[in-house]
């Protein structure tokens, strides 16, 4: 079965939406977009360090990312900017610093196009087995912390003052977050990833009454996503990655609607509930 | 007790929580420093004062959130704290159930939930988003998830912010209720000065310092407590206390009530 290439793509794609759904929740709850695009630039540096430390590229991705969100606590303990800026400037002198190294390493054949834009028709069986390890770790890590993470998300001080370990849990969420740049990169690229972790968690947003439920809600809007957007990119043959991400746009301005038409009628009396 | 001008100096196995001089220093200056306060099982201890006077850095050091800069903060060993925040830096694409916020930092049996609940009167808003609760409601669902976590040490920062004053009357009404029921210590911190003082044992005014302690009575008369809120302030305040304290004065009848609302504050 997975001897075709197209069949290999969609398991592989459904696997990683599988981890970047819940994962993106998190993302979006606690207004860390920008900070999931500063690692992922950060992506080509460490496929460039990688290459020359003859690496897996996957490993010099997660280590290159989790030293950027590293180099992010420890600047905002300086608090000499805001963390706004201070992710502009780390994604884009990441991104710089990775092609610089990569053009510095020209004697290395590096497919700068696959790597930001991803080749999800190519992969492997075995890229496919470090998907769903990858994705079932960070799914397994996610589920262990879900409880401190949430109450952090709520309000730090709370998680603080009731005995969880906040800090402790955001420095697991952001190494979470460094291994799914690192198996993502593959499928849609450097410049996309982010889009499978925010998209589908604000898709599922629009139908979802607790968190556990939009993390569900996000897992089955990424893998729709992958599969429409496959589909669509072999029937009109256009670049797989991208038309993953335009799938699950799709999907999101899809959602908008019932939410809009739910909101125009009166809200439901809030009655004696059994 | 009653009047009591300093902290115990040794810890009795009734006392939860002890600091010893806490001080917290940032941005190159002093936040608060010197405080020393006990909270004892049982005990309703108000902490008040003017805006920016520490009342909240003191409760977090209480709490844990923030280290004290110097003295000592003692916390009775295993102490199970219930923390009202002052606010929560909650995302609205955050979904979340008045009933889930419940369990939010421990697991609890359904019954108990609904109890709670039922406790501080919301318990039809279980299934209430959040975000759509007004601001008595909030505040209760706040109190109920820190009750339920049975708690030795209730803290609660501006637990009746948002809130009108019927609403203020019936929360604090709520919060020795609490009390009572669970037997546990609570610190309170408030800037309105006048409903909450009939419901405290001991109040600390704040001024990045204790400029004043004791009972409601006691600091009422305190020359420092009426230099930081003003006289009329410390007036209505006796005035009121008369008018809800039955039994308080049996020499002389109680003022008119509705006078007294509507005096000069």
């Amino acid at each position: 079965m997975l001897d075709d290439f197209f069949t290999r793509a969609l398991v592989a794609g459904m696997g990683l939406a599988l981890a970047t759904g819940p994962l993106g929740c998190f993302v979006v709850w606690r207004r860390m977009a920008y900070f999931g695009a500063t690692m992922a630039h950060s992506a080509l540096l460490g496929v460039a360090l990688a290459v020359a430390l003859e690496m897996e590229p996957m490993v010099g991705v997660f280590v290159v990312a989790a030293l950027v969100s590293v180099v992010l606590l420890l600047l905002e303990r300086v608090g000499a900017v805001s963390t706004d800026t201070l992710l502009g400037i780390l994604a884009h002198a990441a991104l710089a610093l990775g092609l610089v190294a990569v053009a510095a390493l020209s004697w290395l054949r590096v497919d700068l196009m696959g790597f930001l834009f991803g080749d999800i028709l190519a992969v492997s069986v075995g890229d496919i087995a470090v998907i769903y390890g990858g994705g079932a770790l960070v799914l397994g890590v996610l589920a262990w912390l879900w409880r401190p993470l949430l109450a952090a998300t709520v309000s730090a001080d709370l998680a603080r003052a009731e005995g969880l370990h906040p800090e402790r849990a955001r420095i697991v969420f952001m190494l979470l977050m460094a291994v799914v740049i690192a198996i993502a990169m593959k499928i849609v690229g450097i410049l996309l990833i982010t889009s499978l972790l925010i998209i589908p968690a604000a898709t599922a947003r629009r139908f979802a009454q607790g968190p556990e439920g939009m993390a569900v809600g996000a897992a089955v809007a990424g893998v729709v996503a992958v599969g429409l957007g496959l589909s669509g990119s072999l029937a009109w043959d256009t670049p797989s990655g991208p038309s993953i991400v335009v799938a699950a746009f799709a999907l999101f301005l899809l959602a908008l609607v019932p939410g809009a038409w739910r909101r125009r009628r009166a809200p439901a009396a809030e009655g004696e509930t059994p | 007790m009653d009047t009591s001008q300093a902290p115990a100096a040794t810890s009795n196995a009734d006392t939860l929580v002890e600091a010893h001089g806490i001080g917290v220093h940032r941005g190159g200056r002093w936040l608060v420093h010197g405080i020393d306060l006990t909270v004892r099982r049982g005990e309703i201890v108000t902490l008040i004062g003017p805006n920016g006077s520490g009342k909240s850095t003191t409760a977090k050091t209480v709490v844990g959130v923030l280290a004290p800069d110097a003295g000592r903060m003692w916390r009775a060993p295993g102490l199970r704290i219930g923390y009202v925040p002052q606010s929560l830096a909650m995302d609205q694409t955050l979904p979340l159930t008045v009933g889930r916020l419940m369990t939010l930092t421990g697991r609890r049996p359904r019954a108990a939930v609904r109890e709670a609940l039922e406790a501080v009167g919301i318990a039809p808003l279980i299934g209430a988003q959040v975000q759509s609760l007004s601001g008595g409601e909030f505040q209760r669902a706040l109190l109920a998830r820190a009750m339920l976590r049975d708690p030795d040490l209730l803290v609660l920062d501006e637990p009746v912010q948002g809130v009108d004053f019927p609403g203020e009357l019936a929360l604090y009404g709520l919060i020795r209720e609490i009390r009572d029921r669970i037997g546990c210590g609570i610190l309170l911190i408030s800037h309105d000065l006048h409903v909450v003082m009939a419901a405290t044992d001991t109040v600390i005014c704040l001024n990045g310092h204790v400029s004043c302690r004791g009972t409601p009575e006691a600091v009422v008369s305190n020359p420092a407590y009426r230099r930081l809120f003003g006289h009329a302030a410390a007036d209505t305040l006796a005035v009121y206390r008369h008018r809800h304290v039955p039994g308080h004065d049996h020499d002389h009848p109680p003022p008119d009530g509705t006078a007294a609302e509507s005096g000069d504050a």
